[in-house]
């Protein structure tokens, strides 16, 4: 009576599941997907296009919203455009052609820069004293260390926005508003409890013999942390710099309200480009994809060291 | 190589003595193997001496250097891991060579030295190969190899066989005796096995709950057990005690089990009357229809050379090794013979040897 095809695994899902797992995966997938694609696909139409309706799908992709990004542009009479020579770059052509001519470089680079050194700049910074708290933490006897690491778990409690008001008018007073350094300082303190959380789980994961092994064999401690320790706690450097990093880089409340012009971060920066009677659309997304492209890299660079195992087996446990 | 001097050494974790005064030497080229169960203080004496933890109080001793202070690095010792802590992210060259990195020695003699210690251990075709990989016994010889590569003043094992598997382990107790009348490093060795101790140590050290209960050669501990823990530590199966009330005079050489009179090596303490224990090893135990001590044949374990007879007295049960081909049914009343030159006595109160004849033979040769 019974389907004599084979036996039923016990660890093994069936291949059912298997598929039904496989399409929720796939579907998850292209949720996620799909407003990434919306916005990479907005980055190639003419402002017109990205708010047709209903939204089209298919179009001609122009490099308009790249061109409106990095520039400037001021309107001209036909008869004065005309009288220019002929253009100097695809952009050039594009803007022309709308009866405009560029004026000059537009705040976007500048402020993806500023983006760059107070997001990496703070993620080594967090990082860096991370590890080194942590290893404390791991592996020494600190005086009230579960009340310590409470507190700077607890320095992560209260929304940013409950803190800013101080925070910006302690800045105020040091001369740190609106400073490169003064964000760094910032997001350094903010993400530096994180990473002491998420790299003391990794610490303790690395048996002390390692390093009482390397003491023995002649190391200080300090050596046997660089030569021992580190290399083997890469993994959980690498993971926990690629959470500072997203942190940092997409940070929004602190940068509005702390940076306005030197040291604005591209966040803030996004939303106000404008274009000729609203928002330039087609601009903002090609600000976004631009955005993404440095975290992406840095994830995918970092992969190999996030899918390592955290020991390869030289322990027995 | 040196010798290692511990003076009552001693080492309080809070309210907790893991370590109470324990004193012994180990001589120049000698292998010391420190005996007892988890959580007696063996690890904790090793972990001193090599500089991990610091004592309580005492002194340790290395060729008459006081170094109870002083850092791991600068004791020139090694330590063998019980989990080998091969560095996971060096292949077994790296692994061999790295104590040498740290002296500065130049890179064409590591590579050198590396490769003569590869060659003792026969681990010379796995030297390009990651740690990972190792099996068991070879992480084992890679662990050894980095010990004796910078040849240091003395080797510290802790519980290095522990998680081999029984059949290998055998392979690398013959190894490591091999290796230490090789190289006669002197050495402190870590085990909860009495069978390792016993097959490689020259001295043993029996602790329990931080104390040294008896320090001598791998005889004198199992023949002359200084106390009712080491009697009952050392042995498979332990020594048989058979318990009476009696007092003892010096010089007497029969004790009285019950009515049944036995006879003993020579005593020469005088013990007020309490409660005695007389221990016997299985292997000192014969059946004999004549003996006055009698008892019940309660089972038995067939081990192919012989067997273990448990046999049920009016003083307890007692466990003989009698030859494997002799036959009886269980329930049978049979006659114990002891050995009468092997018994020992102990005092219960206090678990510790009645001195005697036996245990003088001890002091004097």
């Amino acid at each position: 009576m019974s389907n004599a095809t084979s036996a039923h695994s016990v660890v093994e899902p069936s291949t059912t599941t298997k598929r039904i797992a496989g399409i929720i995966v796939v579907l998850y997938a292209i949720i996620t997907m799909v407003p990434l694609a919306w916005i990479f696909m907005t980055s190639f139409k003419s402002p017109p296009d990205s708010i047709s309706y209903p939204p089209k799908l298919v179009f001609t992709p122009t490099l308009e919203g790249y061109c409106n990004l990095f520039t400037t542009r001021t309107r001209q009479t036909p008869e004065y455009i005309q009288s220019l020579g002929p253009p100097q770059s695809t952009c050039d052509e594009i803007t022309r052609s709308r009866n405009m001519v560029i004026a000059g470089p537009s705040n976007y680079w500048p402020r993806f820069t500023n983006s760059m050194v107070i997001a990496f700049g703070s993620t080594f910074l967090a990082v860096f004293l991370g590890t080194l708290a942590a290893y404390g933490f791991s592996r020494f006897r600190v005086p009230l260390a579960d009340d310590l690491l409470f507190f700077i778990l607890s320095t992560r409690m209260m929304p940013p926005i409950a803190v800013a008001i101080p925070i910006y008018l302690m800045y105020r007073e040091l001369g740190l508003s609106d400073t490169a350094l003064g964000m760094i300082l910032l997001y350094t303190a903010v993400n530096v409890s994180l990473a002491v959380w998420l790299l003391k789980g990794f610490m303790d994961e690395i048996p002390r013999e390692y390093e009482e092994a390397a003491m023995i064999d002649g190391y200080t401690r300090l050596q046997a942390f660089r030569k021992v320790v580190l290399p083997q706690a890469t993994t959980g450097i690498a993971a926990t710099a690629i959470f500072c990093l997203i942190f940092a880089w997409n940070e929004y409340a602190f940068a509005v309200l702390l940076t306005s012009g030197t040291a604005q971060t591209a966040p803030p920066f996004i939303p106000t480009i404008i274009g000729e009677g609203g928002m330039d659309w087609p601009a903002v997304a090609a600000g976004t994809t631009i955005f993404l492209v440095p975290i992406l890299v840095f994830t995918i660079l970092l992969r190999k060291q996030l899918l390592r195992g955290i020991t390869f087996g030289a322990v027995r446990k | 190589m040196a010798e290692i001097r511990v003076e009552n050494l001693r080492k309080q974790f809070g309210d907790f003595t893991a370590v109470e005064d324990s004193s012994f030497t180990v001589h120049d080229g000698e292998f010391l193997a420190l005996l007892g169960p988890s959580g007696c203080g063996k690890t904790t004496t090793l972990r001193m001496i090599a500089g991990l933890e610091l004592p309580t109080s005492g002194k340790i001793l290395l060729d008459d250097e006081d170094v109870t202070f002083n850092r791991a690095s600068a004791r020139d010792i090694a330590f063998v891991f019980q989990l080998f802590a091969l560095y996971p992210h060096m292949n077994v060259r790296k692994n061999i060579g790295f104590p040498l990195l740290s002296q500065g020695v130049a890179k064409a003699e590591i590579r050198k030295r590396v490769e003569e210690t590869a060659r003792l251990l026969q681990i010379g075709h796995i030297l390009d190969r990651s740690v990972s990989g190792l099996a068991g016994g070879d992480r084992q010889r890679v662990a050894l190899g980095r010990a004796i590569v910078r040849r240091p003043k003395c080797f510290l094992m802790d519980e290095p066989l522990g998680t081999l598997d029984a059949e290998f382990r055998e392979v690398m107790v013959h190894e490591l005796r091999e290796l230490h009348n090789r190289i006669h490093a002197t050495t402190v060795y870590v085990t909860h096995d009495q069978h390792e101790a016993m097959a490689m140590a020259d001295k043993i050290a029996v602790m329990n709950h931080g104390i040294i209960e008896q320090y001598g050669t791998p005889q004198e501990v199992y023949n002359r057990p200084a106390s009712m823990y080491v009697a009952d530590f050392i042995g498979s199966p332990p020594m048989n005690f058979l318990k009476f009330q009696s007092g003892l005079e010096s010089g007497a050489t029969t004790i009285r089990l019950g009515d049944v009179p036995i006879s003993v090596p020579e005593v020469h303490a005088v013990r007020e009357p309490g409660e005695l224990a007389l221990g016997v090893r299985p292997e000192h135990v014969r059946f004999s229809d004549t003996a006055p001590l009698r008892g019940a044949v309660y089972g038995s374990e067939y081990l192919g050379t012989n067997q273990i007879v448990s046999v049920e007295t009016a003083q307890g049960m007692v466990k003989a090794r009698v030859p494997a081909d002799l036959n009886f049914t269980i329930g049978e009343t049979v006659g114990l013979d002891l050995n009468s030159d092997k018994l020992s006595l102990f005092d219960c109160a206090s678990g510790k040897a009645v001195p005697s004849s036996l245990y003088a033979e001890a002091r004097h040769g």
